[in-house]
């Protein structure tokens, strides 16, 4: 994989930040569009744009199929056969929230368990916490063990006959930790508990069959992965999401309308009410067309390579506290605590060298009291990112250094 | 101009009226749910309704620290009145580095304290 013919593709990497080129570390937080995306969504505005679903003249034709073959897209790319268990969302954030409410709450009654993970991001957490509260159920957490992993042996012990649905993320946007899936995915189907996978991180940066994983509900983001913002994707197995209610009510996913009721499509029409986001869509489409030429095992590859080598980089500075697995596999990104240097500090010092990192929670509260912190500071990596990129982020960080020294 | 004068740092490494006051008039805690930065600002009047004396203690970033620092001084001989008309932009001239947009709840954590604690009676 060419770094440096991959940069070529994404415009921004032109930038200049207080004068200096931008050193992009943040794609966890969103990634960075590479030019065939733009050009997706520029031609849809300029050639086809028109609603979809409802016309019959050309172009709504035209934008309907080209939006309908995104959805094929998808399921291929994610190793699913029936493309009708694709859903458009918003978010990754909005596709938990129609299981939470069109399937949890349905589903979940008093007394039942819904398990989820210490290394979740709020968007997987706060859902089930309220789903917890409607139903009078309870949030069971699998704590974490040694070296940033989840205990596995403590989840098996939190399995019982009325857990009902088990919440995991593929990747955690803190600590970089790829939990094994196929373990907790088995270990639940046996308890007769449904698995809801957060891939909001995972999917940029790993391949994935949904298949193969046999997980019940999958979710992403595309702005994670190289495609535009307000554009995700929730996966459900066809029985489940026949047994889900729509979150939104509306246009496009009704079949008829009387006065007083109304009767809804088939999935996943149901689930998108109201005009979609057709461009965004049709970008996504371009991104998963960009990393699947790249190939994500390649891309996993290049994750795995710039984390060992931000490993060995920040490892090498005694003040510094790398949240980070040392013994076991981790990818995408590196959490770091500095002493004496707040990370807001850090970031700030950073930014005025051109290097754009995170610092604060990254929207994960109760990992960071877990593990006893107020905040980190994170680089997270895309495939964009280049070794000399790591190196710009120490000499910032010797300047942090130097300042609070 | 840099953001972390030697100004800033000394204020941050070495804070002002630090500590909590054994006998206050108010006493207010702020906290940035974005940052979990934390101050918790105490004020003791005097007869004629001007501060007499100020401690504080927190944990942050070096913005939030040292702007509660320099606050603290500013503060002693002030009315009620002057404290609640003082805002952000007297902040960032108090600290006198440029303070960006996402930095400015830094820079106001600690006056956001110090206002409710004035507010309140004991």
């Amino acid at each position: 994989m060419s770094v440096s013919k991959i940069q070529k593709d994404f415009p921004i990497l032109k930038t200049l930040v207080h004068g200096r080129p931008l050193i992009y570390l943040d794609s966890a937080a969103t990634s960075q569009k590479p030019r065939c995306v733009l050009d997706a969504m520029d031609e849809y505005y300029t050639t086809m744009n028109a609603n979809i679903h409802r016309g019959v003249h050309a172009l709504s034709e035209q934008a309907t199929a080209r939006y309908e073959d995104v959805r094929q897209q998808a399921a291929q790319f994610f190793g699913v056969f029936d493309a009708h268990e694709i859903v458009f969302t918003k978010s990754t954030t909005e596709g938990i929230n129609i299981i939470a409410r069109g399937w949890g709450d349905e589903h979940i009654g008093p007394d039942d368990d819904i398990v989820v993970s210490s290394l979740e991001h709020h968007a997987n957490l706060v859902p089930w916490q309220e789903l917890a509260k409607r139903k009078k159920a309870h949030l069971k957490v699998i704590p974490l063990a040694f070296d940033y992993q989840l205990d596995y042996d403590a989840f098996l012990s939190l399995l019982n006959p009325r857990t009902k649905l088990v919440c995991i993320t593929a990747l955690s946007n803190v600590t970089g930790t790829p939990p094994q899936l196929d373990k907790y995915i088995t270990a639940a189907h046996a308890q007769g508990a449904r698995v809801l996978i957060d891939a909001a991180q995972g999917a940029a940066h790993m391949p994935f069959s949904i298949r193969k994983l046999d997980c019940d509900f999958f979710v992403c983001s595309s702005h994670k992965m190289y495609g535009p913002t307000g554009v995700g994707i929730l996966y459900g197995k066809r029985e489940l999401l026949q047994a889900c209610a729509p979150l939104i009510y509306g246009g496009d996913m009704v079949t008829t309308v009387d006065q007083y009721s109304a009767q809804y499509r088939e999935i996943p029409w149901r689930f998108e009410g109201g005009t979609p986001n057709i461009a965004g869509v049709i970008g996504f489409g371009a991104a998963l067309s960009y990393l699947a030429a790249l190939g994500m095992d390649t891309v996993y590859q290049h994750s795995q390579e710039l984390l060992s080598y931000a490993h060995e980089v920040f490892g090498a500075f005694s003040n510094l506290t790398l949240l980070s697995p040392m013994h076991h596999p981790a990818i995408a990104l590196l959490s770091f605590v500095v002493s004496g240097i707040h990370p807001h500090d850090i970031a700030s010092i950073f930014d005025s060298e051109g290097v754009a990192i995170r610092s604060g929670f990254h929207c994960a509260e109760p990992l960071h009291a877990q593990l006893g912190l107020e905040a980190s500071a994170r680089m997270s990596f895309g495939v964009y990112t280049a070794k000399e990129d790591i190196d710009k982020a120490e000499q910032a960080l010797k300047k942090a250094l130097k300042i609070f020294k | 101009m840099d953001l972390y004068s030697d100004s800033i740092l000394d204020h941050y490494k070495h804070p002002h009226h630090s500590g909590v006051l054994k006998k206050y008039s108010g006493r207010a805690v702020e906290y940035n749910p974005l940052c979990g930065d934390t101050i918790q600002a105490d004020i003791l009047m005097d007869q004629k309704g001007k501060i007499k004396d100020v401690g504080f203690i927190g944990s942050g970033c070096a913005i939030s620290q040292a702007a509660m620092s320099l606050l603290s001084d500013w503060l002693i001989g002030k009315t009620s009145s002057e404290i609640q008309a003082w805002n952000t932009e007297d902040m960032i001239g108090l600290l006198h580095v440029p303070i960006s947009q996402g930095r400015s709840t830094c820079a106001t954590l600690g006056l956001a304290a110090v206002k409710r604690a004035v507010s309140k009676k004991v």
